[in-house]
C-alpha cells in the first residue's frame, strides 16, 4: 500500500500519471537522414528537412518505427498495425516547420503495463495508456547574447517516444520506481539509452490529490523534469502544495507548472495566454503507417529476455532471493556479469561477491559495471581459487583488492605474493606444535575447560603462516593436537 | 519551315534529330521570344546563360547520337519549383532572395531528360488564385485579347505565367502545378494543353507546398503529344516523397493511337451549371459529337456531390496551407521584418510578406482546424472528399473517361472578379472535384468563345490512367483542329 500524506485535515492520497519522452536510439532522425549524436557543434546535424526549407518532405525512418514497436512489445502493449502521423501546430523559433509531427488519435502502440517491484518486496502493476512517435524540437539558447536568442537545430527532428502511463501511481516513491523500471526496460531493448543528463529521457508529471477512495482532484502538469530525483521531489512538493491549497479553503487550478530544482518547488509557467490550440490534423505529407503482422511477430520473437523474466529465472535457476535477483537484473550489464560469474560456480557466492565486493568498488570509483576494472571472468577465477582451497575467503578479499588495483588475474596475484594456502598437513602440524609449545600455560587452561581459547590458537597459527593455512585443515589438526 | 518558336516538342525533336537546327538555335530563338514577351510579365527570372550552356550539352549529345527524350527543349518553370541556385519565390515577397540549395525532383528529371531551363515564371502567390493577379511581382497578362478591346486579360491561374509563356511562344512548354485547377484553367484561358496527372504520379519533393494532399505537378504544352512526352519525363516514384506512387511509368506517347472506338465516355449531368454561358454548353456538346464520331459512346452519368466539391476544397486546401505556410516565419530564410519580440517579428514578417489572398486562406485554414470547429469543417470536408472520390469510382465502373468543360468561362479582364473571392473561386468548379479525388485531368483547347478567346474541354480519367486521358484528348484535339494563335509579339497584330 502506497504511503499517504498527512495533512491538517487527515490523510491524502496523490494520484500521479507520467508522460515520459524517451529519445529513440537511432543514428538518423525520425523523418530525415541527419545525424543525432549528442554534443555536436550547434547546427551541424541539420538537414533541409529539419530546417523546414520550402518543398522539403518528411520520410519515415523505418528503424525508429522498429524501435517503437520493440518498446511496445517490451511493455506488453498492443501494437497498432495502422497508425497516423498528425501535425501539432504552434509557432516557436526552434520549431522550423511551425508544427511538430506527432501521433494524436492513432498512436503506434496502445495499452500496456509495467510491473514495479517495491522495496518492501511487494509489486504493483502500472498501466501504460499509449506510446507514440514524435519529433523533438530544436533548442533556443537565451544566454548567448543580451538581446538575441540563438537557435540550435541539432535536436530538431530527433525521434522521441512519448510513453504515457495511466494515473495509477500513488506516491513519489512509486513514480521513481516507475521511471527506473521503464528506463531499465528501454535499456534492455536498446531503444533508448535512458540518459537523463543528456536529455534522452524527460518526464512530464500529472499530479492531483484526493482523500483516499474519494473522487479525483484537479490535476496540474509539471513539465520537463529531467532526473529521477527531481521527479520525486517535484511530485512530493506538488502534492503537498495542492493539499495545502485545499486545506486553506482554496481550489487547485488546472495548469502547467515548472519544477525549480534549485529551490525544490514547482511554480506556474509564466504566461497563461500561451494556452495553445494545436490544431492537430493528419499530416498530408505522410501516408498512414502500416505494419505487417508477421514483421511485428518476428520482432516479438527477437526481443531479449527482459528484467521481469530474468528476475524470475534468477530466482528459479540460481535460488536467489527476490531482492538480490531484483538488484542484479536492474541493468542488463549487471545481470550478464553475474551470470558469467555464476556459470558453473556457487550462484549465491557469485551474487554476494558481485553485489557486495564488486558494487562496493564500483561505487567507490564511480564506475558503471561496463567499466569494471575486474572482468566477470577474472572474478570467476578468484571464486575458483576459493573453491579449490587455494586461498581462503578472507585472503580472497585481499586478492580482489589487488586485482582492482593492478588489473591482474587472481592466480597471478596469489602466486606473486605467495598467498597460496598451506594445505600440507605436516607443515601446519609443525606450526601448531611450535605455537602450542610456546603457549604451554594457555594449553593447560584450554584443557582445563576454557574452550574459548580455541580461537586464540587459530589466530596464532594463522599469524605464523601469514594467513595461508587452510582454515578447515587447521581447525581439524588443532583440535586433534589439543585433544591429544 | 515555321519559326522555331512555333514548333511543338515533337516537331522540335524531329528537327533536332534531322539536324535542321541546333539546340543552341532553338534556345536562342526562345531567349529572344522570352525577351519580346516581357510586357506579359510572365517571367520572373530569365536564365539565358544557363539555357545556352544546357543547349550546348544537348548539342554535344545530339552529335554523339545520344539524344535524350526532352533533348534541347527550352522550358519555363513555374516559380513554385525549387531550382538550385536560381531564385525561387513562389510568387511571394516572403521568399525574397531565396536561392534553394537543391533542385526539385520533377525539374531534376527534366534536366536529366535533356531539357533546357529558360527561366522561372510568375504565378499566383503560393499558387493561391485563378488569375495570376495575386502575385507579389505584378499580374501576368494573357497574350490573347478580345478583338477590338485592348484591355489586358488574365491568363488564369495559378500557373498563369506558364500558360502565358507557352501561348506566347516564349517557351516550348512549361511546368505547372495544379491544386484545384491551376494547370487546366489557365491552359483553357490561354488556348494550350494542360495535364494534371494522378496524385502521386509526379514527386512533390522540392515543390513549394500549398495543399499537400492536392498539389500535383504537370506539363503545359501546345499539343497533347507534347504533354505525353513531357509527362513521361516528369513522372516516377520518388522515395523522398512518401505520397509519390510506386507505379510504373508507361510510354504515354505510344498511347496516342487516335483510336477510341468502343470507349464509354461519361458526361456528368451535374456539370450543367445554372447560368453557365451558352457557348460553354455548345462547346461541350460539340465535344460529345466529336467523340461519338470517333466511335466512342457518350454515357450520361451522375456525380451527385459535385456541388459540395468547392466548399470542401475551400476548407481542406486552406487548412493544409495554414500549416504548410507556418514555416515562413522570418527565422531561417526569405524575408525578415524585425520586431521587439519573437511574436512581433512573426507578425511583422508575415504581414509584410504575404499578400491578401494568402492571408485570407491562412486565416480560413487556421479557423477550420481550431478546437471546436474541426469536426464541423475539416472533418466534414474530408468526409465529403471521400464521398466525391467514391462518386467518381462508381462513374468509372460504367465508363473509361469523362468529358466536361474545363472552366465555366473564357478569360476575363485583369481586375474583374478581383474583389469577389467567391466569383473567383467558381472558376475552379469543374476542376476542383478531380483534385479531391486525386484523378488525372487534361484540358485541351477546343474552340473559341464569341469574343474569340480560347475555351478548353476537360478529359478526366481513372487514377494512373493518363494514357486513356491523353488518347481521348488527342482525338478531341484532332477533331477541334484548334489553330488560332494570340497576337505575337503580345499586343501587336
Amino acid at each position: 500500500m502506497a504511503e499517504l500524506i498527512q495533512g491538517r485535515t487527515g490523510a491524502w492520497e496523490a494520484v500521479i500519471g507520467l508522460e515520459v519522452h524517451a529519445q529513440v536510439v537511432s543514428r538518423a532522425k525520425l523523418f530525415s537522414g541527419a545525424a543525432t549524436a549528442f554534443g555536436a557543434e550547434p547546427n551541424t546535424q541539420v538537414s533541409t528537412v529539419d530546417a523546414a526549407f520550402p518543398g522539403m518532405l518528411p520520410v519515415i525512418n523505418r528503424h525508429c518505427v522498429e524501435q517503437a514497436v520493440k518498446t511496445g512489445l517490451g511493455l506488453n502493449a498492443e501494437i497498432n498495425l495502422v497508425s497516423v502521423f498528425d501535425r501539432k501546430n504552434y509557432f516557436y523559433a526552434d520549431l522550423p516547420p511551425g508544427y511538430q509531427i506527432s501521433q494524436y488519435t492513432r498512436p503506434i502502440v496502445g495499452k500496456g503495463k509495467i510491473v514495479l517491484d517495491m522495496p518492501d518486496g511487494s509489486s504493483r502493476e502500472i498501466g501504460i495508456t499509449r506510446l507514440h512517435l514524435e519529433q523533438d524540437a530544436g533548442k533556443s539558447l537565451h544566454d548567448q547574447h543580451p538581446t538575441l536568442t540563438y537557435v540550435d537545430l541539432n535536436r530538431a527532428g530527433v525521434a522521441l517516444m512519448e510513453i504515457v502511463s495511466e494515473p495509477d501511481l500513488r506516491s513519489a516513491e512509486e513514480a521513481g520506481a516507475y521511471i527506473r523500471k521503464l528506463r531499465s526496460i528501454l535499456r534492455y531493448l536498446g531503444t533508448c539509452d535512458g540518459n537523463m543528463e543528456e536529455g534522452s529521457l524527460r518526464c512530464d508529471c500529472n499530479v492531483s490529490v484526493r482523500k483516499p477512495g474519494g473522487p479525483l482532484g484537479t490535476r496540474c502538469e509539471i513539465k520537463n523534469v529531467n532526473s529521477v530525483r527531481f521527479v520525486m521531489q517535484a511530485i512530493e512538493h506538488e502534492a503537498r502544495r495542492q493539499i495545502e491549497v485545499i486545506e486553506e479553503g482554496g481550489t487547485v487550478e488546472q495548469e502547467t507548472r515548472l519544477f525549480d530544482a534549485g529551490r525544490g518547488v514547482t511554480r506556474p509557467m509564466r504566461s497563461k495566454e500561451e494556452a495553445h490550440d494545436y490544431r492537430y490534423f493528419p499530416d498530408p505529407d505522410l501516408l498512414p503507417l502500416t505494419l505487417e503482422w508477421d514483421w511485428v511477430e518476428a520482432l516479438r520473437r527477437s526481443l531479449p529476455e527482459l528484467p521481469d523474466a530474468k528476475k524470475a529465472r534468477f530466482i528459479a535457476e540460481y535460488k536467489l532471493s527476490p531482492q538480490d535477483a531484483g538488484v542484479l537484473v536492474g541493468e542488463q550489464a549487471s545481470a550478464d556479469y553475474f551470470e558469467t560469474v555464476a556459470r558453473g560456480r556457487d550462484p549465491k557466492l557469485a551474487a554476494n561477491w558481485v553485489m557486495v565486493e564488486l558494487y562496493g568498488v564500483l561505487n567507490r570509483l564511480s564506475l558503471g559495471i561496463e567499466q569494471s576494472p575486474v572482468s566477470a571472468e577474472a572474478l570467476g577465477g578468484l571464486l575458483d581459487l576459493i573453491r579449490d582451497g587455494t586461498i581462503s575467503g578472507r585472503l580472497a578479499k585481499e586478492v580482489f583488492a589487488a586485482m582492482v588495483e593492478t588489473g591482474k588475474g587472481a592466480a597471478a596475484i596469489v602466486e606473486e605474493r605467495g598467498l597460496k594456502q598451506v594445505t600440507d598437513s605436516g607443515a601446519i602440524e609443525g606450526v601448531i606444535e611450535s605455537v602450542l609449545a610456546a603457549q604451554a600455560d594457555k594449553v593447560a587452561e584450554y584443557r582445563a575447560g576454557k574452550e574459548k581459547l580455541f580461537g586464540f590458537f587459530v589466530g596464532q597459527v594463522m599469524k605464523a603462516t601469514q594467513g595461508k593455512a587452510n582454515p578447515a585443515l587447521l581447525n581439524e589438526l588443532l583440535r586433534k593436537k589439543l585433544a591429544g | 519551315m515555321s519559326a522555331l518558336t512555333d514548333l511543338t516538342i515533337a516537331e522540335a525533336r524531329d528537327g533536332l534529330a534531322a539536324r535542321q537546327f541546333s539546340a543552341r538555335e532553338l534556345a536562342e530563338a526562345h531567349i529572344a521570344a522570352m525577351a519580346a514577351a516581357r510586357p506579359l510579365n510572365a517571367f520572373l527570372v530569365e536564365t539565358p546563360e544557363r539555357a545556352l550552356a544546357m543547349a550546348a550539352q544537348s548539342d554535344a549529345r545530339l552529335a554523339r547520337g545520344a539524344a535524350l527524350p526532352m533533348e534541347g527543349m527550352p522550358l519555363a518553370i513555374k516559380d513554385l519549383f525549387c531550382t538550385e541556385g536560381v531564385l525561387t519565390t513562389a510568387g511571394s515577397r516572403i521568399l525574397d532572395g531565396f536561392m534553394p540549395p537543391y533542385e526539385s525532383t520533377v525539374t531534376a528529371k527534366l534536366w536529366q531528360a535533356g531539357a533546357v531551363l529558360l527561366g522561372k515564371v510568375n504565378m499566383d502567390e503560393f499558387a493561391m488564385g485563378s488569375s495570376t493577379a495575386t502575385c507579389a511581382h505584378g499580374p501576368v497578362e494573357n497574350p490573347w485579347r478580345r478583338p477590338g478591346d485592348n484591355r489586358p486579360l488574365v491568363p488564369g491561374g495559378s500557373s498563369g505565367g506558364s500558360a502565358a509563356a507557352v501561348a506566347a511562344r516564349a517557351a516550348i512548354a512549361a511546368t505547372g502545378t495544379d491544386t484545384g485547377g491551376s494547370i487546366r484553367q489557365p491552359a483553357s484561358f490561354c488556348g494550350i494543353v494542360g495535364l494534371k496527372p494522378t496524385y502521386g504520379r509526379c514527386s512533390r519533393w522540392g515543390i513549394v507546398a500549398f495543399a499537400s494532399s492536392l498539389d500535383q505537378a504537370g506539363p503545359m504544352t501546345r499539343s497533347v503529344r507534347d504533354a505525353a512526352i513531357m509527362l513521361k519525363a516528369m513522372s516516377g516514384h520518388d522515395p523522398k516523397d512518401s505520397t509519390s506512387a510506386p507505379v510504373a511509368v508507361p510510354d504515354f506517347e505510344a498511347a496516342l493511337t487516335g483510336e477510341i472506338k468502343g470507349l464509354r465516355i461519361g458526361i456528368p449531368r451535374e456539370y450543367r451549371l445554372d447560368g453557365m454561358p451558352g457557348e460553354i454548353e455548345a462547346l461541350w456538346q460539340r465535344g460529345i459529337e466529336w467523340i461519338k464520331d470517333a466511335g466512342a459512346e457518350p454515357v450520361e452519368i451522375s456525380l451527385k456531390l459535385t456541388k459540395y466539391a468547392l466548399p470542401a476544397y475551400y476548407i481542406i486546401a486552406p487548412a493544409e496551407a495554414s500549416s504548410n505556410l507556418a514555416r515562413y516565419d522570418g527565422v531561417r530564410f526569405g524575408l525578415r521584418v524585425p520586431g521587439r519580440s519573437l511574436d512581433e517579428m512573426y507578425e511583422n514578417t508575415r504581414a509584410a510578406g504575404f499578400g491578401a489572398e494568402v492571408r485570407r486562406r491562412v486565416l480560413i485554414g487556421t479557423y477550420v482546424l481550431s478546437a471546436g470547429y474541426y469536426d464541423a469543417y475539416y472533418l466534414k470536408a474530408q468526409q465529403v472528399r471521400t464521398l466525391i472520390a467514391r462518386d467518381f469510382a462508381a462513374a468509372f465502373e460504367r465508363c473509361d473517361a469523362l468529358l466536361t468543360p474545363t472552366a465555366p468561362s473564357a478569360a476575363f479582364a485583369i481586375g474583374e472578379k478581383q474583389d469577389d473571392p467567391i466569383a473567383m473561386y467558381l472558376n475552379d468548379v469543374f476542376t476542383v472535384p478531380v483534385n479531391l479525388a486525386g484523378l488525372p485531368g487534361l484540358s485541351v483547347p477546343a474552340g473559341l468563345s464569341a469574343e474569340e478567346l480560347p475555351l478548353g474541354l476537360q478529359v478526366i480519367g481513372r487514377a494512373f490512367d493518363e494514357a486513356t486521358v491523353l488518347r481521348v484528348g488527342g482525338v478531341i484535339e484532332s477533331a477541334a483542329g484548334f489553330t488560332a494563335k494570340p497576337a505575337i509579339p503580345p499586343g501587336g497584330d
